[in-house]
């Protein structure tokens, strides 16, 4: 009756709606009586706002309300941040700003007209009298005391210090055989830019007194608790709906002005109120990802082992902590070992404020950065000394008998093997015969460059004890009288396909077909709770929770089956759309037993009516998925310019449910990781003026930007969920940055680079 | 301004404001909200659709442009229940994840191959430079775009074309 689905390349059951132009996104949604709003902006990155005059504005046409920052006060509360560490200086951070501005593209009013054009022509009408500030757009001169300060109310412009440090220190410098390899590494800022810019839509029904919020959120759940306290709402008569959602990249993890502006709209106006990005907004005042500094220092063996490693991280953190805004760096020093048993470690990260938008959780979010920081380690260490990087990884990853392993960080990873990464892509990527090619080239005057990058990621967020929010998963599964399935799940997926995973996960193990399976996301008043999706945890929490429910809907099924048959449990198995005994002597079908459990007429003592189970996983541990990457890139002689020749990647994400996805996340995260390598930076000026502010300005890799990429897998299964699933969202991602760039050092070091 | 549009087969009149973006007149007036938005600028391509017969970014064309014209959108390319090929090969090969872009490229992808029935991989990657995507990493999207090239043959009309 089943197929066996679980590591089958099963085409998505999303893509007919999205194939045909038929799904709903945000801006795809229209409700009777609906109003459009607009912000006006700051165009200063650091101003006094000395007055802000909405009366113009309120008399064009078609327009119904404006707001400044000042009307708000007091009505809306300020935007949340979660992240928690001791002596974090947190600014108040209100959705309009009320007498001061401190980054280019902070709101400052808000404009709702009848149509989104009349309210556009409003926006024009406001007028601000801004009193220009001194702006700091540099993190590192932001520490220096002489610098100007972002926020008045703090001392300096350090928002937190902390110190991560693990090993013997002093044995480590007192050993004199040690070589130092020191090395300042710049991670640029970055702009996500999800091809679907924010939008939200709040409509409050003043009779009934509820706010229902459609937004292209990754956390609807997490959103609708903090709308609720913003908005002084009582949080039972909010619903948040993430309906489809075109892209995230974690710029979409987050409780942003716009989303409590609009409720406070809906609420003073009783109807619905729309906002839609645009997408220079979008490149202004959506987050952005990575910008640090990193200095390192590597105390290495003459024999190629690492005993040390130090690195002092300056993260820009921008004017305003958003949702995670101060943990992500955290992340940075949490991984930087990487893949490897470093016995001594030492970081020091220093959170700073500038006159820029937020940096947050961007593809990896903080993973990239210390992935870069070590995977540059190990081939500074192999030009210094004069060996391959492939035998200087060799030389220090641990041995796959010695997982579970804690390191010098104080992190357990799972399970590992990262010599059989790096074999296999060695051997995919003819690595050998690739360093001869080079050799022969060189001698031309030619520049061909091979990188590696063996790295590991820290995924399936997370044991809630680590986590600023919770990092468990709701999961239920409820087969209708009909015997059809309904599964609803915490996460909240946009674009990663768990439509499809998941109904592979309950469809094999409940024995029926794939196609009797629904999987509904996004809605808080059809799931009961939920965290969302980010942090590479969609499946192996949010999937584990899924697993579990299933398996307790088996366990009821057979109790009700066996009462029925006049059996034990025990003694029945489902096939064939039945459950039997051994012999087939008995047996009762499937629709037999979903109409026993919702007639409920001789159901077993204690067993209550209906087919439904409810499971929310609380994961004990992170996963540790891992991968080798391969990167071959010519740097042309005459004009310097790289092309990327070739990209192999092996990856290790444990147990692969749907290879057919799991390609594409591999693909797509590449994608990332090489545009940050190759094309992408985000760009202030000193004035704090973003230069890079519309899609003719940042670089989003194109199609004819890549080279094939030729992709394989191992499977190193994780005991910490019973999936063995570890997560693969941002493997890509994490791995792609440093073997790109290693491959153009490595292209360009006959140049002495 | 008054306007007649024929939009995926079906003739359309209306008046409107000279200012409104073809794209604006497709999504707000005649209700297909499958083109999407995604820059303004016309750099993404989400908003791309055939206008007699050719690929436009439909973000730099006024509705009062496209008067007289005969438009197919990502809605009008399958006949009843009978995928497009292009929508099919998208589909079986994931040539999408969160489809806001999938839209315009299989629009860009049905122009290529009008132009070019048997493209090469870097023809493919050629002829969807003007559109982005974010989430697949373009390897998918080049392969529907070439396994549909295969299956297409001369046995697929376009809608406009009937």
């Amino acid at each position: 009756m089943s197929a066996k689905l679980l590591g089958e390349r099963i085409k998505r059951k999303e893509d007919p709606r999205l194939i045909q132009g038929r799904s709903h996104y945000v801006d795809d949604l229209k409700l009777d009586g609906m109003l459009h709003m607009v912000f006006v902006r700051s165009v200063y990155a650091h101003a006094r706002l000395k007055s802000v005059n909405v009366s113009e504005a309120l008399a064009m046409p078609g327009v119904v309300a404006a707001w400044t920052g000042k009307d708000l006060k007091g009505q809306l509360g300020t935007i949340p941040c979660a992240a928690g560490m001791p002596d974090l200086k947190i600014p108040d951070n209100p959705c309009l700003a009320i007498d001061e501005v401190c980054y280019a593209g902070q709101p400052v009013a808000a404009i709702v007209a009848r149509d989104r054009h009349q309210a556009r022509d409003a926006a024009d009408k406001v007028e601000v009298d801004y009193e220009p500030l001194p702006v700091i757009a540099d993190p590192e001169k932001a520490l220096e005391k002489s610098s100007p300060r972002v926020h008045e109310q703090f001392e300096d412009n350090l928002a937190f210090e902390a110190k991560l440090e693990g090993g013997d220190w002093k044995a480590v410098e007192a050993d004199k055989s040690l070589k130092v390899i020191r090395q300042r590494l710049i991670n640029q800022r970055l702009v996500p830019v999800a091809m679907e810019t924010r939008g939200v839509i709040a409509s409050y029904a003043p009779g009934e007194d509820t706010l229902t919020v459609w937004s292209s959120t990754q956390i609807p759940h997490l959103l609708k608790t903090q709308l609720a306290l913003m908005s002084g709402m009582n949080e039972a008569r909010c619903r948040v709906i993430a309906p489809e959602v075109g892209g995230a990249f974690g710029s979409k993890l987050n409780v942003y002005a716009e989303e409590g502006v609009a409720c406070y709209a809906s609420r003073q106006l009783g109807k619905p109120v729309k906002w839609i990005e645009t997408r220079r907004e979008n490149m202004l005042a959506t987050t952005h990802g990575r910008d640090q500094i990193n200095d390192l220092e590597v105390y290495v063996q003459p024999d190629g082992k690492v005993v040390g490693l130090k690195c002092r991280i300056i993260a820009d953190l921008g004017a305003y902590h958003q949702l995670l805004t101060p943990a992500i760096p955290t992340l940075t020093a949490l991984m930087i070992v990487g893949a490897y048993n470093i016995p001594n470690v030492s970081v020091v990260t220093q959170g700073v404020f500038t006159n820029k938008m937020a940096t947050d959780a961007y593809r990896g979010a903080g993973r990239p950065e210390a992935t870069y920081i070590i995977e540059r380690a190990m081939d500074l260490v192999a030009l210094d000394l004069g060996l391959d990087p492939a035998d200087v990884r060799f030389k220090n990853f641990p041995s796959p008998k010695e997982f579970p392993l804690t390191l010098s960080t104080g992190v357990t990873y799972d399970t590992g093997n990262y010599q059989k990464t790096l074999k296999k892509v060695m051997q995919l990527s003819g690595y050998a015969k690739l360093r001869r090619e080079q050799a022969r080239l060189r001698k031309k005057g030619k520049y061909l460059g091979i990188g590696l990058s063996t790295y590991v990621e820290i995924c399936a967020m997370g044991p809630s004890s680590r986590m600023p929010a919770g990092g468990w998963e709701c999961g239920v599964v409820r087969v209708e009288p009909t015997g059809k399935v309904t599964v609803l799940t915490g996460t909240s997926p946009h674009g990663q396909g768990e439509e499809t995973t998941f109904a592979q996960i309950v469809a094999e193990e409940f024995g029926i077909p794939f196609d009797d399976v629904t999987v509904f996301h996004g809605d808080t008043s059809v799931v009961p709770m939920g965290i969302g999706t980010f942090g590479s945890r969609a499946t192996a929490v949010g999937g584990t929770a899924i697993y579990q429910a299933t398996q307790r809907l088996k366990k009821k099924r057979a109790r009700i089956a066996a009462h029925k048959l006049g059996v034990k449990p025990g003694q029945l198995a489902f096939k064939d759309g039945k459950l039997q005994t051994a012999d087939g002597g008995k047996s009762i079908s499937f629709g037999d037993v979903v109409g026993e459990a919702y007639f409920a007429r001789q159901l077993p003592p204690g067993v209550e009516p209906g087919l439904t189970e409810q499971s929310v996983f609380e994961p004990p541990n992170y996963t540790y998925p891992f991968g080798a990457h391969v990167a071959v890139s010519e740097v042309d002689e005459e004009t310097g310019e790289v092309r990327l020749r070739n990209y192999f990647a092996v990856d290790d994400c444990g147990r692969i449910l749907n290879p057919l996805l799991v390609e594409g996340q591999i693909h797509g995260g590449l994608a990332q990781g090489i545009g940050q390598a190759l094309w992408e930076e985000c760009v202030y000026d000193e004035n704090g003026q973003l230069l890079t502010g519309e899609l003719m300005d940042y670089a989003v890799p194109k199609a004819r930007g890549f080279t094939w990429f030729e992709t394989a897998n191992t499977e190193t299964r994780t005991p910490v969920n019973p999936l063995g699933v570890k997560g693969v969202g941002e493997a890509g991602t994490i791995g792609s940055t440093p073997a790109v760039v290693n491959s153009v050092v490595d292209a360009l070091r006959p140049l002495g680079v | 301004m008054k306007i007649r549009i024929k939009i995926n087969g079906t003739v359309r009149d209306d008046d409107v404001e000279p200012r409104l973006l073809l794209v604006h007149y497709l999504r707000e007036v005649a209700g297909l909200t499958g083109t999407h938005i995604g820059c303004e600028t016309s750099i993404c391509g989400a908003c791309t659709v055939l206008v007699n017969g050719q690929a436009v970014k439909s973000c730099t064309v006024f509705a009062v442009q496209a008067d007289g014209a005969e438009i197919v959108t990502i809605e009008g390319l399958a006949q009843g229940d009978k995928l497009h090929p292009l929508q099919q090969a998208f589909w079986d090969e994931h040539g999408l994840q969160c489809g806001f872009c999938t839209p315009g490229m299989i629009i860009a992808g049905h122009q290529l191959l009008c132009r070019n029935p048997q493209p090469t991989e870097e023809e493919i990657r050629h002829g969807l430079e003007g559109n982005l995507c974010r989430c697949t990493g373009y390897q998918h999207i080049v392969k529907a775009v070439g396994s549909a090239a295969q299956k297409m043959g001369e046995q697929w009309q376009v809608t406009s074309d009937k």
